[in-house]
């Protein structure tokens, strides 16, 4: 009786919404005042923006400070007053100092792996997209989704005090391995700052939890009528998936972190056993500084996917509707964006094959990483075969999901060569490593996230983004990307060691010189061309060529059925009902055919 | 009881919810899963850094006091007790849920009121092994218990069991907060209006949950 009461009711509310919605609907503005519209907001659209606009304020700070170390890796003989002006102590007499450039390294790698290409990535799309494209007026619960939000800020605005406290932000790698990180006498970076980066990130967990609970259950429970699961547009797997990953593995990092400020605080020895700072014994005994690193990469190895699935997804979509061809083999998309979820759990001691791990226990991780390299293999070609022969439309997000598919596999398959255990031993902490997982989950992820934007840039402002800039911002991004990384491979192979200060002083990477001054030099031109990028999307909010149709890009999908500036509740009148699949172009000799066409009668006798 | 369904409702075609159930159960079995994997977590580490020790000490040794009986050696029988307490409060949640599915607002009323009382009692009862403990020398980064060989411990078994029952209890007390909260609702006729009472379910289904934990953190610090 209870369940049938309660979703009865359930229709009755959801009914009675619909019904308002066909009353007001015309002119669709909430009567509201600024804070509940722009601020503490209940619209998953206007939550979308905010995490966008958020992450992208944070990519600025988290590129800005790659600048700044790169500065010290490609001219550590020269000294720049300006850094000093803006850095004060930490760059005294206008070079670097190691504590900061160690703090610069960490905070940019933490930045932009939680706060840009999580919360920034999958923040902005999976609420823009989740309710649009599965047919609903809002997110299952909106008052969640915001708390999911403001929960980032708090954490974003938790971090951001660190880059201001005296001893300066955590400095110990984005990973926060003890027993550096555990100690407060360890260096400058692990007193104040390794806190604030603990609550920071504990905060941020939270976020991800109310962020994901909400697009598992609007995705399950709240989609339109006819909207089967093999009906849903691929970047609502993508983000289906992606919402599974973050809440099954975030739970674990904070358990770790639990732990780690136990040990910090409460004087427990989870992490430490035996060790010696300073010259003086500690007391510490019986722990694991192992155990967290078990802890961490359980997070950590699904967290590279939580970032790749949705720009897999968004450019699964962007590359079918802009070659007018259905994509390639639909289920095995998603059932190899399955096979990586499942993998994604069962991997992570691949980042741990130098800890001492046992080579047996290693045998298991190596087979099971180099399997992933199977779902990744069908996606791209997936990929290749959905735009081979197709009627290619070279937008602006057309040419990133492209440039996507390329970084995916020059990063991708260097990955097979960092998963076997016996070459990552040569390669391991290398600059090997800084290229692959930059190619792959960086640039990709960028890539995937530009495109995104670019796409779906008409839904979210009513505008269109400045295509020459567009354009331009493409081929300095994805030439710029390719020298910078390309060479690392090079100096990896060489045995250049991550997270050093000043390679010149050493023999062996002296010959480096050069070439890192060279990449150096790429970073600033294209940071310099994702400024750009910046002043086209805040410039074209407001001043940029107006859509005027609903469908800009002749595309199938449930998002471009709303107006173009679609109020909270985003269709005027009924929510419209899914017939077909979402992507039938070039069909039957129409160009393209929405989801909400009901099937001919041909049709129908096909698919019976 | 209420799930028989038509034979041929397609539940994944959307429209309406495919497990027949509202997002916010959907929610709360998904945030279970992810608080499982917190405990997990930390369970898995306490083995982890239990199996990397020599010796442990033997808790029949370390929980052998009961308030009010002194010096006896009474091992492991107060923490039966709690058990027993969280698991009767289970029970009585168990009588609200279903006394919510009969639209009998008295009885939801009577049963939450026991678990919220189970709940306060089990802290209570926690509140005092912890004093206990405390009071023989035993805190985070102090362990005055020596390894069941004979040996001196290290301080991760008291580590440990603070922080992992601390977690717990810190979800018990939360739990017993939302129960109170739904109570009060109860007692305001909200879920009489509403016409259903799956707000008790829901914090029914935490509840459970947080007893079902207490099982395996009981198995790991007091059996094993």
């Amino acid at each position: 009786m209870s369940n049938e009461a309660t979703l009865h009711s359930q229709e009755v509310i959801h009914g009675a919404h619909a019904h308002d919605h066909d009353h007001d609907g015309h002119d669709h503005h909430h009567e509201g005042n600024f804070i509940s519209k722009y601020v503490f907001s209940l619209d998953h659209k206007t939550i979308a923006k905010q995490f966008l606009i958020t992450g992208i304020i944070w990519a600025i700070i988290g590129a800005f400070f790659s600048v700044l170390f790169r500065l010290q890796l490609g001219f550590p003989d020269a000294t720049f007053p300006w850094l000093e002006s803006i850095l004060g102590h930490w760059a005294k007499g206008g070079r670097i100092t190691p504590e900061a450039y160690y703090a610069l390294v960490t905070m940019h790698g933490t930045i932009l792996v939680f706060f840009v290409l999580t919360a920034g990535l999958s923040g902005t799309f999976s609420n823009l997209l989740i309710p649009l494209q599965v047919g609903a007026r809002d997110m299952a619960s909106p008052l969640m989704n915001c708390m999911s939000y403001w929960a980032f800020f708090l954490a974003s605005v938790v971090m951001m005090s660190s880059l201001f406290v005296q001893t300066g932000p955590a400095s110990g790698g984005w990973t926060a391995y003890p027993p550096l990180s555990a100690l407060g006498d360890a260096s400058i970076g692990s007193k104040i700052g390794m806190d604030l980066w603990l609550i920071s990130m504990a905060l941020f967990v939270v976020s991800q939890l109310l962020g994901g609970l909400n697009y598992i259950s609007t995705i399950l429970n709240m989609r339109t009528k006819g909207m089967t699961m093999t009906k849903m547009p691929l970047t609502i797997w993508s983000f289906f998936f992606t919402a599974v990953l973050g809440v099954l593995s975030f739970p674990v990092l904070l358990s770790g972190f639990i732990l780690l400020l136990f040990d910090r605080h409460g004087g427990t020895s989870f992490y430490l056993s035996e060790l010696f700072v300073a010259g003086k014994a500690l007391s510490n005994e019986g722990g694991s500084a192992i155990l967290y690193q078990h802890l961490f990469w359980f997070l950590g190895h699904p967290e590279v996917y939580i970032i790749i699935l949705p720009a897999m997804g968004m450019v699964s979509e962007i590359l079918a509707v802009n070659s007018r061809k259905p994509i390639f083999g639909y289920l095995a998309m998603v059932g190899s964006m399955f096979a990586i979820v499942i993998l994604a759990f069962l991997v992570w001691a691949h980042h741990m094959f130098v800890t001492g791990l046992n080579p047996f226990l290693g045998a298991f991780f190596v087979l099971l990483t180099l399997l992933i390299a199977v779902p990744s293999a069908i996606k791209v070609f997936n990929w290749i075969t959905t735009i081979w022969r197709g009627n290619l439309r070279f937008t602006p997000g057309m040419l990133f999901s492209i440039g996507f598919v390329s970084t995916f596999i020059s990063g991708g398959l260097t990955g097979i060569w960092l998963g076997n255990s016996s070459i990552d031993i040569h390669l391991h902490d290398t600059y090997f490593v800084i290229a692959h997982f930059h190619i792959v989950m960086g640039v990709s992820a960028f890539f995937g996230t530009f495109a995104g934007v670019y796409h779906w840039y008409p839904k979210l402002f009513g505008r269109y983004l400045n295509n020459t800039i567009a354009y331009i911002h493409f081929w300095i991004t994805l030439i710029g990307a390719y020298l910078i990384f390309w060479p690392m491979h090079y100096e990896g192979m060489a045995g250049m060691p991550r997270r050093y200060y000043d390679y010149s002083s050493w023999e062996s990477f002296k010959q480096f010189n050069d070439l890192n001054h060279f990449i150096s030099v790429v970073v600033i031109v294209v940071f310099a061309a994702q400024l750009m990028f910046v002043c086209n999307f805040f410039y074209s909010i407001f001043k940029g060529r107006k859509v005027t149709t609903t469908n800009p890009w002749d595309s199938t999908t449930l998002e471009w059925t709303t107006p173009i500036n679609p109020g909270h509740g985003n269709w005027v009148g009924e929510i419209p009902e899914v017939y077909r699949w979402p992507y039938d172009y070039s069909k039957n000799g129409k160009d393209f055919i929405p989801q909400t066409v009901p099937l001919s009668p041909d049709e129908e006798k096909e698919s019976h | 009881m209420d799930t028989a369904v038509t034979a041929k409702k397609k539940w994944w075609s959307g429209g309406h919810s495919p497990f027949n159930i509202s997002y916010g159960k959907l929610m709360m079995w998904y945030f279970l899963m992810s608080d499982a994997f917190t405990f997990g977590a930390l369970l898995i580490s306490y083995g982890t850094i239990r199996f990397m020790s020599t010796s442990w000490p033997d808790p029949n040794e370390v929980f052998h006091a009961f308030p009010g009986m002194g010096h006896t050696n009474l091992p492991l029988v107060f923490v039966s007790l709690m058990t027993f307490i969280l698991i009767m409060s289970s029970v009585t949640m168990v009588l609200a849920v279903h006394a919510g599915h009969m639209r009998d607002r008295k009885a939801v009323i009577k049963w939450m009121a026991w678990t919220i009382l189970g709940g306060i009692a089990f802290l209570s009862c926690q509140a005092w092994e912890w004093t206990h403990l405390y009071h023989s020398g035993a805190w985070w980064g102090r362990n005055p218990f020596l390894n069941a060989d004979g040996t001196v411990a290290s301080t991760n078994f008291t580590n440990f069991f603070f922080t992992i029952t601390g977690f717990h209890g810190l979800h018990v007390t939360s739990g017993v907060v939302l129960n109170i909260i739904i109570l009060a609702n109860v007692l305001k006729g909200t879920y009489e209006e509403r016409g259903h009472y799956e707000m008790v379910e829901k914090v029914g289904l935490y509840w459970h949950f947080v007893d079902l934990v207490w099982v395996f953190v009981f198995t790991c610090f007091y059996l094993l």
